[in-house]
């Protein structure tokens, strides 16, 4: 690629802005105060979630606040993230009742028929941030990639609006937002984590369930999550290197 | 030798098309592809800094937590403590960044409290959960729960 | 939810590829069995399909000529699109399929046409004057050779292209089969065998495609029909449905045999919502009609008359019955949800970007393009390559 001097000192400028007091700052970041962390290196990071499917009260908490946050279409009904509510006969793993209304985001009613038989429990579900991602590998023009952080972005400039990214996600994440005629999915909130914060969605999750982790801190919890728990992927036979993990995913789980 | 290359001017000139097709394309590359991309993959990575630079509309409890500290070590005490603000407050990020000028609006002390403790077989057994009906057919909750640390011992 | 059925992911609900998608792989399928039905004469002799040769060619130019059409209507930013020339992503199989349709849109179909043309250009070019002389000019590049020798050598090279452009047609119409046959995220379209399924179905509405338009031309200039022609295009359009139908029927068994996690789901989608287009249109209709016609032509002796009406009607069903199975593999694919517990429904409509009314205007217009070619390049008449002495290469 040609390189000019223009483009060699903005470059150069780049990597000077992003490593420089890299000290001061983090202490910021950690303790959330995003204004006085302008510094945010993506190669300190590789950002996952952990879900615990059995604290999850389906509040649809995580839901409301995404959409808030995020600026996510309310009509037509697109999700970034959302909740589902598995209803279970343990005799038929095969054949659980699925049902999330308006995505969760008004909450759930009780159940119909309220059968202490019954298994029932809810899953939140989002971008998974595959590691290995089907939805990146079959973009045409790079408007969707894995950032050096571990998060799957899009670009909104760039995206044509083919949607073949749609077809590859086996997990239902994307959508087309009807305003910008692109792509859009959960970014794990990168506005936020890259200063400090933490996604929206675990912000107001009240019972813990939804974390945000950072596999390279050695200090984070998923460590201890992931050691002590018997933890699952959505759909692991897509070898999609899914960074969403789940405590309690129960086997009816789609 | 001049007839043979007469029945070649054509290809030749075909050729040329090609030749010079190939370098408007090269040429159009070179304008038209955007300065950051390829930078540290297949994308622009001026896509990051979009992504980077989108406007916050939660504050993140640590922005609440410095003003009101007080609420924030009733509720640590309690079985409340690691329900953020926002969680039942709403998004204030507007209010942290002009405390005077935004007031938030103070939740429903019913409504809100109704959207996570209405009992459900959905719902993990270990979780504080009540039917509304029976347990308080009317009324404010916050009548016998502090909410900020709710538990009635 | 209306037109929903079961759980479906709460982003599923609208399809993302419409009509217009459908009309994508239908087009360039047929523009890859023209091609290969052009190639029979061309590079493997088969003498008796010559009169339909030079149609062929002008039939693929046309189609290929519309084929990125829906895909512009599709696109959420069409003035984005060059991008994927500009930074294409090398591992994306619709990326690489631009430069695989500028290969064959350029180097083979458009040099072959060109070629195999330039005498009857440069003809057009002595004869004709005004705005039309120029066009003829600027089409044989300004260069009036058509000398034996320079003939010669563009007969050659047009032959040399011919064989590429075989293994370019191949891999055309085989890359839109892979665009779909890679998803493992959908089990509809993940299949090894989905580029070789949508080849031979290719080739097989080619073929059709062109034996209707060559009825229909030789009506429209009140001249016979060549029956040695049409019967052995008739001969090769059975052939290649054999092999077609059985690598479809090698599919589903396949499916059926395995029964795998997503089996009960498509199963019920077809034996419901893909009932007609599937079973009726696709399988019944489209596929072991025709054959059996084709069957009865080649296995029975009959009246040349007798055969013609059925060579027209199995032609026509067989079209019908590609374009269901693209239709089949593209709605088909969407209409289930990924959770396979369910269902939704394609609301397809008329008059705006992706409905009805813009995919009959593209299917429309290849005829339209087609016909523009004919009057400037006529596939036939006494310059027609067919019916000269060609130097033996």
């Amino acid at each position: 690629m040609d390189q000019d001097r223009r483009t060699f000192l903005g470059q150069t400028g780049r990597l000077l802005v992003l490593t420089a007091s890299a000290g001061v700052a983090w202490e910021h970041v950690l303790a959330g105060r995003p204004e006085e962390a302008p510094n945010y290196r993506a190669t300190d990071h590789w950002w996952a979630m952990s879900i615990d499917i059995e604290t999850c009260i389906g509040c649809g908490n995580c839901v409301r606040a995404c959409k808030t946050e995020n600026d996510v279409p309310r009509e037509p009904q697109t999700f970034r993230t959302w909740v589902e509510r598995y209803t279970v006969d343990p005799a038929d793993l095969e054949h659980p009742k699925v049902e999330s209304p308006d995505g969760g985001y008004g909450g759930f009613h009780e159940l119909e028929v309220r059968n202490p038989d019954l298994k029932s429990f809810f899953v939140p579900k989002l971008c998974n941030h595959c590691a290995h991602s089907p939805c990146v590998q079959v973009c045409p023009v790079g408007a969707t990639f894995e950032s050096q952080d571990g998060v799957v972005l899009v670009d909104r400039e760039y995206c044509l609006g083919c949607s073949y990214c749609i077809q590859a996600c086996p997990y239902g994440c994307r959508f087309i937002d009807p305003r910008t005629h692109t792509v859009d999915k959960c970014n794990f909130c990168y506005h936020r984590i890259t200063r400090g914060l933490t996604t929206a969605c675990c912000e107001t999750c009240p019972t813990g369930t939804r974390v945000l982790a950072d596999l390279k801190d050695p200090k984070d919890p998923i460590h201890a999550f992931l050691r002590d728990h018997k933890v699952q992927v959505l759909k692991p036979q897509m070898a999609t290197g899914s960074k969403v993990f789940y405590n309690g995913l129960d086997g009816s789980v789609r | 030798m001049a007839r043979r290359t007469s029945t070649h001017v054509h290809l030749l000139r075909m050729a040329g098309l090609f030749v010079v097709g190939i370098t408007a394309f090269v040429g159009l590359r070179w304008v038209m592809v955007p300065a950051d991309f390829g930078e540290f993959g297949h994308y622009r990575s001026g896509a990051v800094l979009d992504n980077m630079n989108r406007p916050r509309v939660f504050a993140g409890q640590a922005a609440c937590v410095e003003c009101h500290t007080d609420v924030a070590e009733l509720r640590a005490k309690g079985r409340h403590a690691r329900v953020a603000c926002e969680a039942c407050h709403g998004a204030l990020a507007a209010h942290a960044a002009s405390p005077a000028e935004v007031k938030p609006v103070r939740p429903d002390a019913r409504a809100t409290c109704i959207v996570c403790h209405t009992a459900s077989l959905s719902k993990p057994k270990s979780f504080p959960q009540v039917l509304p009906a029976e347990h308080a057919p009317e009324g404010s909750c916050a009548a016998c729960h502090a909410v900020h640390n709710p538990k009635i011992s | 939810m209306p037109g929903v059925e079961g759980f479906i992911y709460p982003n599923e609900l609208e399809l993302q590829w419409s009509v217009l998608i459908v009309l994508y792989p239908f087009i360039t399928g047929l523009v890859a069995g023209a091609f290969i039905l052009a190639s029979l004469e061309r590079v493997f002799n088969v003498e008796a399909v010559k009169p339909t040769y030079r149609l062929a060619l002008l039939t693929a130019l046309a189609f290929l000529l519309v084929a990125p059409l829906p895909l512009q209507l599709h696109l959420g930013h069409p003035e984005r699109s060059l991008e994927m020339y500009l930074t294409p992503h090398t591992q994306s199989a619709m990326a690489m399929f631009g430069f695989v349709y500028l290969w064959y849109l350029m180097v083979v179909l458009v040099l072959e046409i060109w070629l195999d043309y330039r005498r009857d250009i440069v003809l057009r070019w002595r004869a004709s004057s005004g705005l039309v002389k120029h066009l003829y000019g600027a089409m044989a590049l300004w260069s009036d050779d058509i000398s034996d020798a320079a003939l010669s050598l563009d007969d050659r090279i047009g032959r040399a292209l011919t064989v590429i452009g075989i293994p370019s047609a191949f891999l055309l119409h085989g890359y839109v089969g892979f665009i779909f046959g890679s998803i493992k995220a959908n089990p509809w379209w993940s299949t090894p065998l989905m580029p070789i399924v949508f080849l031979f179905s290719a080739i097989v509405s080619g073929i059709a495609c062109i034996l209707l338009l060559y009825f229909v031309t030789c009506w429209f200039r009140r001249v016979a029909v060549d029956m040695a022609c049409v019967d052995t295009i008739a001969k090769y359009l059975y052939y290649a449905f054999i092999v077609d139908f059985s690598l479809e029927m090698l599919d589903l068994i396949h499916r059926l045999y395995e029964a795998d996690e997503s089996f009960r789901a498509l199963d019920f989608m077809v034996k419901t919502r893909l009932f007609t287009s599937q079973i009726v249109l696709q399988i019944i209709v489209g596929t072991l009609v025709p054959l059996g016609l084709l069957a009865a032509t080649q296995l029975v002796a009959l009246r040349e008359q007798t055969r013609r009406v059925l060579y027209v009607i199995a032609g026509s069903l067989t079209l019908i019955g590609i374009f269901a199975m693209r239709w089949n593999v593209v709605i088909g694919g969407q209409l289930f949800s990924k959770s396979f517990l369910g269902y939704t429904s394609y609301k397809m409509q008329f008059a705006t970007r992706e409905g009805l009314l813009p995919a009959i205007v593209l299917m429309i217009l290849p005829f339209v393009i087609l016909w523009v070619l004919i009057r400037l390049l006529p596939p036939w008449g006494h310059d027609d390559r067919a019916s000269r002495t060609r130097p033996r290469p």
